[in-house]
């Protein structure tokens, strides 16, 4: 984890930017929650500055934008994920074809846990809570792509092809 | 060309499905992309046009594809070939309404949807009209698939009554019950019967605007369906005049963002209107007040996507098949170590044992079913003892169970079943809103209450408060999150309680 002070700075933040990003969806009904949606997949989390120019724009209190944003399994107000983003299931039906081992081996093989980035800033390890895949587990999302019928020989192959 | 179909659901391309139409359009297919037949032991599964129809073959590795082709060029038999899929014994007894065309047709194609029947039941609805609508509804005795099986009929005809300057109808497209995946293949696979289920919908109550929240952890089904919804604006499905004739009404999908509770229907409404995905007190339903405090009528994706069929064919088409109270047909969902897993769309009635067994054919790991879990994180473990239960809203209430949605997990003998009472607590504890304590307070107890069960001595005591703590939740939480978490908790304690013991 030591290049978090690093990784949460952040560079490359435009206040222009982001009200262009929020523009649209101040429009629309409900519009935060998409709102917050695209400014992560912008920055990849939400930027501290980002909650004070969505309480402006959409006229709400810090408060209730902070309180939104948390309350969500998704949003990143800690800082960036690593390079690449593993979700891996932890619910019912992949545990009944060995989730849980796999989770073990996984944690082991990367050397961090849960909600961590590995040390080099490679991996974030996310547990997910089904992917729909209930038929063909253990399940797990790699950058998105999903991938099933994993043992922990197929899951480190494919996040050796992915980080290499 | 020689046309082959090929699987593009998620399920499909999570075990190279994507790779698989690469390699086939390479060696000189014309691939078409379709949704999953849902039988998944069988993914990628592809379906080649020959002059005796389509032949299937599967799981087709990227590496096959090319053999594959050549076989069919040459009339000569391969390895992995299925014959007519039609003709599986998984496809062939089952009675797919709701999902008839899924794994036949292009999911962005229109013209496809209305040569297999779709756009009827819509043509029809127009025709009648509301007080048609709500008649046929009512003949159906369609209830509501998300879980808590409420006549939908009455859901729509309150909204009908209901008055208000703008009414929704938003459809429940959370699907975060672990071992189901309807939703998330219907919506891949045929996303315009859903927005013809939606307009329909829409007809019936005078809504104008839906909406479709979708998990973020189906990208696939949300691209699938932003697409579905601008070609059904293109064709006039969707718009200011639908299907030329009818009033306005348009959809927009929107992405939750892993919150599992956002599957209760008035969370959801919170999340939609741009807030914590907290749950509501009811009264007032949200047909009388709900999205912005508008007449709406909230249903899930099978609910809604069942409506086609009840207005094309009737009510009492649809009512004919199932039992009891529980009419029409339900899409089954088999996961976990199943050997046959897959969608499996029937009447209600079979026996829960009929579906793991026959159907599933026991378990992938080829050990012994110990426990099957139906309905859900929140649904009840039920021991082989009890495989006889019919699938059946009424007869798995009878049995402290419920039906959820519709999936049933199969795990093997080597569960232990305190490890997952406690794995139930933990997914409520880390799932729950904050906004009742019996759930929010509840669940952490109940973890460490587990926990002390399964390491003292003599824990008779801790077993009395984790039965205490249960009965707390259950009439004491607002919504069925805290509320139904004792029945994993409690079913695995009743069926299994020699594992409830210090390890």
């Amino acid at each position: 984890m030591s290049g978090m002070t690093e990784m949460q700075a952040n560079p490359d933040w435009s206040e222009a930017r982001a009200k262009e990003i929020v523009a649209p969806f101040v429009a629309i009904s409900g519009g935060l929650l998409p709102a917050l949606h695209a400014i992560q997949a912008e920055w990849g989390w939400i930027p501290k500055p980002a909650i004070a120019l969505m309480a402006h724009e959409f006229n709400l209190t810090r408060a209730e934008v902070y309180g939104t944003a948390s309350f969500y399994h998704d949003f990143r107000l800690e800082g960036r994920a690593g390079r690449h983003v593993l979700k891996l299931c932890r619910a019912e039906a992949c545990q009944s074809v060995g989730g849980e081992a796999l989770a073990a081996a996984t944690q082991k093989h990367l050397k961090c846990s849960w909600h961590e980035t590995t040390a080099d800033g490679e991996w974030t390890l996310e547990p997910v809570f089904c992917l729909g895949l209930c038929a063909s587990g253990p399940s797990a999302m790699i950058d998105g792509e999903p991938a099933a019928r994993l043992d922990e020989k197929k899951l480190i192959a494919a996040l050796r092809e992915v980080s290499k | 060309m020689i046309r082959v179909r090929v699987s593009h659901d998620a399920a499909s391309i999570a075990v190279g499905g994507a790779a698989v139409a690469r390699a086939l359009r390479e060696s000189g297919a014309d691939v078409v992309p379709v949704g999953s037949r849902g039988l998944f032991w069988l993914e990628p599964l592809i379906e080649i046009e020959t002059a005796n129809g389509w032949q299937a073959f599967g799981p087709v590795s990227k590496n096959d594809a090319p053999a594959i082709l050549q076989s069919v060029r040459d009339g000569k038999p391969h390895a992995l070939s299925l014959g007519k899929i039609e003709d599986h014994p998984f496809l062939k007894s089952q009675t797919r309404l709701t999902f008839e065309r899924c794994g036949m047709i292009d999911p962005a194609s229109l013209d496809d949807y209305e040569r297999l029947g779709g756009l009827t039941g819509l043509k029809r609805a127009i025709e009648v009209g509301s007080d048609g609508i709500l008649a046929e509804m009512e003949k159906s005795g369609l209830r509501g698939r998300g879980g808590a099986g409420f006549p939908a009929a009455i859901k729509w005809a309150g909204a009908a009554k209901a008055s208000g300057d703008r009414k929704y109808i938003v459809c429940n497209a959370d699907e975060g019950d672990s071992g189901t995946y309807a939703d998330r293949m219907l919506m891949e696979g045929d996303p315009f019967l859903l927005i013809e289920g939606m307009a329909i919908a829409a007809v019936a109550v005078g809504a104008t605007k839906g909406y479709v929240y979708i998990r973020s952890e189906y990208p696939h089904a949300i691209a699938a369906m932003n697409r579905a919804v601008q070609v059904a604006r293109e064709h006039g499905l969707l718009g200011p005049k639908v299907l030329g004739s009818a009033p306005a009404f348009d959809i927009e999908i929107r992405m939750g963002a892993g919150a599992y509770v956002c599957g209760e229907e008035t969370s959801l409404l919170d999340s939609l209107e741009g807030k914590r995905g907290q749950v509501r007190a009811k009264p007032p339903l949200p047909v009388h007040s709900g999205l912005f405090g508008k007449p709406t009528v909230i249903n899930n994706v099978l609910t809604l996507a069942a409506a086609p069929t009840i207005m094309a064919r009737g009510g009492a088409f649809y009512a004919n098949f199932g039992r009891g109270r529980s009419r029409g047909t339900m899409p089954i969902q088999l996961a976990g170590d199943i050997k046959y897993g897959g969608l499996y769309e029937t009447a209600f009635g079979p026996s829960l044992g009929s579906l793991v067994n026959d159907i599933g054919g026991g378990t992938r790991s080829g050990r012994p079913i110990r426990a099957v879990q139906v309905g859900g994180p929140l649904g009840a473990y039920f021991p082989p003892s009890m495989f006889d239960t019919p699938f059946d809203y009424e007869e798995f209430t009878a049995r402290g169970g419920l039906l959820g949605h519709g999936g049933i997990v199969v795990f093997n003998d080597t569960v232990n079943m305190a490890h997952q009472a406690r794995f139930a607590m933990e997914f409520c504890a880390i799932e729950s809103c904050g906004k009742c304590t019996p759930c929010r307070i509840g669940s952490v107890r109940g973890m460490e209450v587990i926990d002390r069960i399964q390491t003292e001595q003599d824990n008779a005591r801790a077993i009395t408060l984790l039965k205490d703590l249960c009965d707390v939740m259950k009439s004491g939480s607002l919504c069925a999150l805290g509320g139904f978490v004792p029945y994993p908790v409690m079913s695995a304690l009743e069926h299994f309680p020699e594992d409830f013991r210090p390890r």
